[in-house]
């Protein structure tokens, strides 16, 4: 029942709808000046690259299980159920760790403003109630980003691959991406060619912080039954001069 | 020539505090990105990697001291207790001060309390930290209380502060080692010379070593500053520990460093290797200086290690937040003059503080009452017998 996005790079024509339609989500300024920075900021949550002839879209992947929503300590960002990775404004104190932890590097910050907040894309979150598709893949005019059920998606681009072999890199970037993405990508070439990190851990992130936090419960028990050990062990000694002292 | 220095050191502090002040301004009033030079590439920058990392390690001789003497019950180290909790104290309370510089709304700096994530690091750090200052202000208040004469609470405080203490060293490993966790996150962002699994467990060595070299570095201080001879033979003694807790880190550091294959990217160009090497040669020298026999009984010496050890803690945390992030990070980054100045302005402040607290409370204890003491003994050979008849 989640909902995932296919971003199909052969089909992009890098005409910048889905950047314009996401700007009208956010209610930010968009020009041809915006339009040219091709990179995520605070303001341009999605931004098309141009590599040569082809062009890739960078966007919140939306991990299965991501690195923001754990390792963030207000619990800010969340992964809800029907896929998106969503931010509560309202819980957030600039902390920052979900940006250094974004394997993607993706969440960005208003540097500039005196009360800063994080910004990242949502995967138009009022409209997944609807099921609706999210603004970018409305406005694409070439069919490149469609908005779907995730098994679905994977479906359909599995489909493709096998029907255009020639035409497609063998693989599905957001498969097995830190353990698997919302967002789909398919390409022409090898997926670092056009801008993806292909050297991210292949299992979730959150695994490997947890493997040293789920030990502080050890650590508390062990903690004090040591220190009171060497405690009494240590006093012992005293006790019984004390005592010797007094006969 | 004492006043010319008393001047210097003045007009330095004066200094230090109006830079501190004006990037005050720039920082609240204009944001982070008018004072400092991060960006989304890379978020987290001096005030994290100094003013945060080091500063808890360089504060980690509170909880190291406070088990050495109350849970060890090794006496003799009693008289550095007192400034050892209160350099902590200050220590966690300055690293609150630095994090509401580097927090982008520090005014809900308390929002962890009620809004809880135990699946982050950045959750139990707070917490931790949150906990254990409140520990470093119960065992500090004693020296308030004998200030101020306050004999019932004094005895009250008594009789709690032994389960205060366990709770203090737990606390410590906890969040001593955490920070070190706060990186296991980056599997694919740090460098493999400073990522490891392993990364609690050194955190938490070298912040004990840290601990005691921190211990030794202001008991030299303050036994010039206050013409005191009681600590010398204290800090010598300190840096035989000292010397076994940094070889331990070594060969924990060294032996992962082997397992994992990393030494391998020393051959990798690149300024990594050179400020990985800076922090091993200034952990390495001091571990040597302190197993001779002859450094050991020089104070001097003593001091001048426990110094390069602490430039080569404060080099290891900075690679772990700086330079191990910046090649995936695709940006170059150097700290801001307005951030550097915030970060001289709260040294200087928990100088200055130290300072004061050591004026007016009683910190240090009485050397001629401790030597009566020790005369009034009849058995000068079991210290432990004697203390325990002061008790």
């Amino acid at each position: 029942m989640a909902r995932a996005l296919l971003y199909d790079s052969t089909l992009c024509v890098g005409c910048r709808q889905c950047e314009s339609a996401c700007s009208t989500r956010w209610k930010l300024p968009y020009d041809d000046k915006i339009a040219a920075e091709e990179k995520t900021s605070a303001h341009k949550l999605t931004t098309i690259r141009t590599y040569g002839e082809r062009f890739s879209r960078k966007l919140c992947m939306h991990c299965q299980d991501p690195a923001c929503a754990s390792v963030c300590p207000v619990a800010a960002l969340r992964k809800t159920a029907a896929g998106p990775v969503v931010y509560e404004a309202d819980r957030c104190m600039g902390c920052r760790y979900c940006m250094a932890a974004c394997p993607f590097q993706v969440p960005s910050y208003e540097w500039n403003a005196r009360l800063p907040l994080v910004r990242k894309c949502d995967f138009c979150s009022d409209r997944v109630p609807t099921n609706g598709p999210t603004r970018c893949s409305e406005e694409c005019p070439t069919g490149a980003s469609i908005t779907g059920e995730r098994s679905q998606l994977i479906a359909e681009a599995k489909k493709r691959i096998a029907e255009k072999p020639t035409e497609y890199y063998q693989k599905i970037y957001g498969i097995e991406e830190v353990g698997g993405t919302s967002v789909l990508v398919l390409s022409a070439v090898p997926f670092e060619q056009i801008g993806y990190n292909t050297k991210v851990e292949k299992s979730a992130l959150p695994q490997y912080t947890w493997n040293a936090l789920q030990h502080i419960p050890d650590v508390v028990v062990m903690g004090t039954v040591l220190m009171g050990g060497v405690y009494w062990i240590s006093h012992r000694k005293e006790q019984v001069a004390k005592e010797e002292g007094r006969q | 020539m004492t006043l010319m220095r008393k001047y210097f050191w003045r007009g330095i502090f004066w200094i230090l505090i109006a830079g501190g002040a004006w990037s005050t301004f720039v920082r609240f009033y204009y944001g982070l990105g008018a004072s400092t030079n991060l960006s989304d590439q890379f978020p987290w920058g001096i005030w994290i990697g100094f003013d945060i990392l080091c500063g808890v390690g360089l504060a980690a001789g509170g909880f190291t001291l406070a088990a050495i003497v109350h849970i060890f019950n090794i006496k003799s180290f009693h008289a550095i207790v007192r400034p050892a909790i209160l350099t902590a104290f200050l220590g966690y309370l300055l690293v609150v001060v630095a994090l509401m510089f580097d927090l982008g709304r520090p005014y809900r700096i308390w929002h962890p309390i009620i809004m809880w994530n135990p699946r982050s690091v950045m959750f139990e750090v707070g917490w931790c930290v949150t906990l254990y200052t409140t520990v470093l202000f119960l065992e500090f208040l004693p020296a308030v209380l004998e200030r101020f004469k306050l004999r019932k609470a004094q005895a009250v405080l008594k009789n709690v502060m032994l389960p205060i203490i366990i709770a203090g060293v737990i606390l410590s490993t906890l969040h001593q080692s955490s920070l070190g966790s706060l990186f296991l996150i980056f599997p694919n962002k740090l460098h493999p010379l400073w990522y490891t699994s392993m990364l609690p467990v050194l955190f938490y060595v070298s912040a004990i070593a840290t601990g005691l070299a921190m211990t030794i570095f202001e008991s030299w201080h303050s036994s010039k500053a206050f013409g005191r001879q009681l600590e010398y033979s204290l800090i010598c003694k300190l840096s035989r520990i000292l010397a076994v807790v940094i070889s331990v880190y070594m060969a924990l550091r060294f032996l992962d460093l082997i397992h994992r294959g990393a030494l391998s990217t020393l051959n990798q160009p690149g300024m990594e290797r050179w400020l990985f090497g800076l922090e091993i040669v200034l952990m390495a020298v001091p571990m040597l200086m302190f197993f001779r026999e002859k450094t050991r009984e020089n104070p001097h010496s003593v001091y001048l290690g426990a110094v390069l050890f602490l430039l080569g803690f404060v080099t290891n945390r900075l690679n772990m937040s700086t330079t191990a992030l910046e090649a995936s990070s695709g940006v170059k980054y150097f700290p801001k003059w307005t951030e550097l100045a915030v970060t001289l302005a709260i040294i200087a402040a928990g100088f200055a503080i130290f300072r004061f607290a050591v004026h007016y409370l009683p910190i240090f204890e009485d050397e001629h009452a401790h030597e009566e003491e020790q005369r009034d003994s009849p058995a000068h050979d079991l210290p432990v017998l004697a203390t325990a008849k002061g008790d």
